[in-house]
């Protein structure tokens, strides 16, 4: 595929979609294996390893949390939490074509609910995308929540 | 009057064997433990590192009292109420920052040097003759009424008189001793900001759940066991390196008879910790130079003992639980009678190797964050609980597991580690704390 600003802008589109609709394995296939999900826990936090962060998720903890979504034995699923995003056009930051590297900027407000309880998040997503065997994929995405200070309820699905 | 404002009201809502509701529902039960057990224990404030320089300060709670740790320029910590004794104004209202050589309101601009005595007033003379300094607000900023500094965590008891810092604790400062002997340089320093989660339940339901041992394996089955399941459809070999999340989250799947074999003691006062024996985090993998850093710290006897040492949650009544092993201190902030927020904190191990930062910070971030699928797993139980006891008609909650005739709260024990000792020993300290303030103001 040739990349252009309106493929990676469709692209953050198509993937908060499947995040809203629950298509929690096929929003785990767009991730190339080694990437990293991080939810900074400091307003402009630099270091995901050495402080706590509110996640620094590998494949196999993402994968942990999708497959948990589905256990029989999770009780505190039961019902199920749901999300809906609102985003704002994505800005596309970097082309490195050559590279086939890309990032873009996401403002966003998310909400997550279950039962009589909702939650509103404000929230900037960072990704980095790449282009792999004539796809984009998901090398790591940052999401930093405005008030990230706050002490929040539980956040169990994914902004 | 109040269904709970008599010291015998309070103490019959405890008997051996199980508890009374409204100690977990009841507002005006919470409003009488803000106002005696709150003052009468020794509580948690903060850790030294968060105010390093004079003037440096933090604002906390304790309890429902909004307080100030502050660095004076003697260079000892004080505590202050965060209040202006002028007209009840909150004197700093950001988590931390640095004041300088005083404090100033402002709202009318009456200041106050870093021990809360008061500096000046704008406008004095007119005050002249008005026999200000006999009032209360003439004072200056009121500190609590005892600041403890141990090892670099700072306590406070509100109340003016009581019990000692060293009577509270007694041996129980064990744990914090083997947190802080962890460093090389004996020295621990709080590292970024807790996590911060808020949960719609009584805080006594998560003192209790740290020493709850036949919970994990149940609660936890979701995350835990399905960790365990994900790696063994993984069929790495034996000897490729795990998941880090493996080394984190799959011990709570242990069996009942780990939990039973790990023990738990209880100390005097409400304190007491599981894992005397092993725990859940006996098995993590070591860290390249930091046995060697503690070797010469310490010479290799001693660092051995302090490496055998894997307590695994030690409660300090009435409000944190620490980690030794991983350098986490947990404090459940009582908001409402069901309304608890938890902050999580994590310290570093000065010259350690960087390597054991990681692991904390992601065994806190994997445990305890509102982000969480194993704090998620743990909130769901209590906010059920906190509604199931809403129920009329059985309104009794159980702690009978493993009881002794005759248990005697006052002397050090060590048992099986499914007990809930823990339990009643919390709540034998709670009577003792609730009713000692009455007590005083009885005999005045
Ligand atoms: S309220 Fe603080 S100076 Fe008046
Ligand atoms: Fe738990």
């Amino acid at each position: 595929m040739t990349v252009t600003r309106e493929s990676l802008i469709d692209f953050i589109y198509d993937e908060v979609r499947m995040l809203d609709e629950g298509r929690f394995t096929e929003w785990l296939n767009l991730w190339l294996p080694d990437g990293h999900y991080w939810m900074p826990l400091d307003y402009q936090q630099k270091d995901p390893i050495n402080e706590t962060s509110l996640m620094y998720e590998d494949m196999f903890m993402l994968k942990l949390r999708v497959e948990r979504l589905n256990g029989a034995r999770t009780f505190s699923q039961k019902p199920k939490s749901r999300c809906h995003h609102v985003i704002q056009r994505p800005y596309v930051d970097q082309m490195d074509m050559e590279a086939g590297r890309f990032v873009t900027t996401t403002f966003m407000h998310y909400v997550e609910t279950r039962l009589d309880e909702q939650q509103l998040l404000a929230v900037t997503a960072r990704h980095d995308l790449a282009l792999v065997d004539g796809a984009l994929r998901i090398a790591n995405k940052r999401v930093d929540i405005v008030n990230c200070d706050a002490a929040f309820r539980n956040i169990q699905l994914l902004p | 009057m109040g269904r709970y404002d008599s010291p015998a009201a309070l103490a019959a809502l405890v008997q051996p064997h199980q508890v009374h509701r409204d100690i977990y529902t009841d507002q005006e039960v919470f409003q009488q433990e803000m106002k005696h057990l709150f003052a009468n224990a020794w509580v948690f404030v903060g850790h030294e590192s968060q105010t390093p320089n004079k003037g440096d300060y933090f604002s906390t709670h304790i309890g429902t009292q909004p307080v100030i740790q502050v660095r004076h320029s003697t260079g000892d910590i004080h505590v202050l109420l965060n209040r202006c004794p002028h007209k009840g104004t909150k004197i700093v209202i950001d988590r931390q920052g640095n004041t300088g050589k005083f404090f100033r309101c402002p709202y009318h601009a009456w200041s106050f040097k870093t021990d809360g005595c008061l500096l000046a007033i704008p406008l004095k003379k007119g005050y002249q003759n008005t026999g200000l300094e006999e009032t209360d607000s003439g004072k200056g900023m009121r500190s609590v009424g005892d600041v403890k500094n141990y090892r670099g965590f700072i306590f406070a008891r509100l109340a003016e008189e009581g019990m000692s810092f060293e009577e509270f604790f007694g041996d129980s400062l064990t744990s914090l001793d083997n947190m802080v002997d962890r460093s090389p340089a004996g020295r621990l320093e709080v590292v970024g900001p807790p996590l911060r989660y808020l949960h719609h339940c009584n805080w006594k339901m998560l003192v209790e759940n740290q020493t709850d041992t036949c919970h994990p394996m149940v609660a936890h089955e979701s995350s835990a066991g399905t960790a365990v399941k994900l790696y063994e459809e993984m069929g790495l070999p034996e000897d490729a390196p795990k998941p880090p999340a493996m080394e984190i989250i799959a011990p709570f799947m242990s069996p009942y008879e780990f939990f039973e074999g790990m023990g738990i003691r209880t100390w005097p006062n409400g304190h007491g910790h599981t894992g005397v024996n092993h725990s859940i985090h006996s098995d993590y993998s070591a860290i390249p130079g930091y046995f060697e850093a503690l070797c010469d710290s310490y010479g290799e006897e001693k660092a051995k003992a302090i490496l055998d040492e894997n307590r695994h949650n030690t409660v300090y009544f009435p409000n944190i639980m620490i980690k030794g092993p991983i350098q986490q201190l947990r404090v459940f902030i009582p908001i409402a009678a069901d309304r608890t927020v938890v902050e999580s904190y994590i310290y570093r191990l000065v010259d350690a190797p960087d390597e054991l930062t990681a692991r904390t910070a992601m065994y806190n971030r994997m445990i305890n964050a509102p982000t969480s699928i194993v704090g998620h797993d743990d909130l769901e139980m209590y906010e059920r609980a906190q509604e199931g006891l809403m129920v009329d008609g059985l309104e009794w909650v159980n702690i009978q597991r493993l009881i002794d005739e005759d248990e005697d709260f006052e002397v050090e024990a060590v048992e099986n580690g499914t007990t809930e000792r823990q339990m009643r020993n919390q709540f034998h300290a709670w009577v003792k704390f609730m009713t000692m303030g009455h007590k005083a103001e009885a005999a005045e």
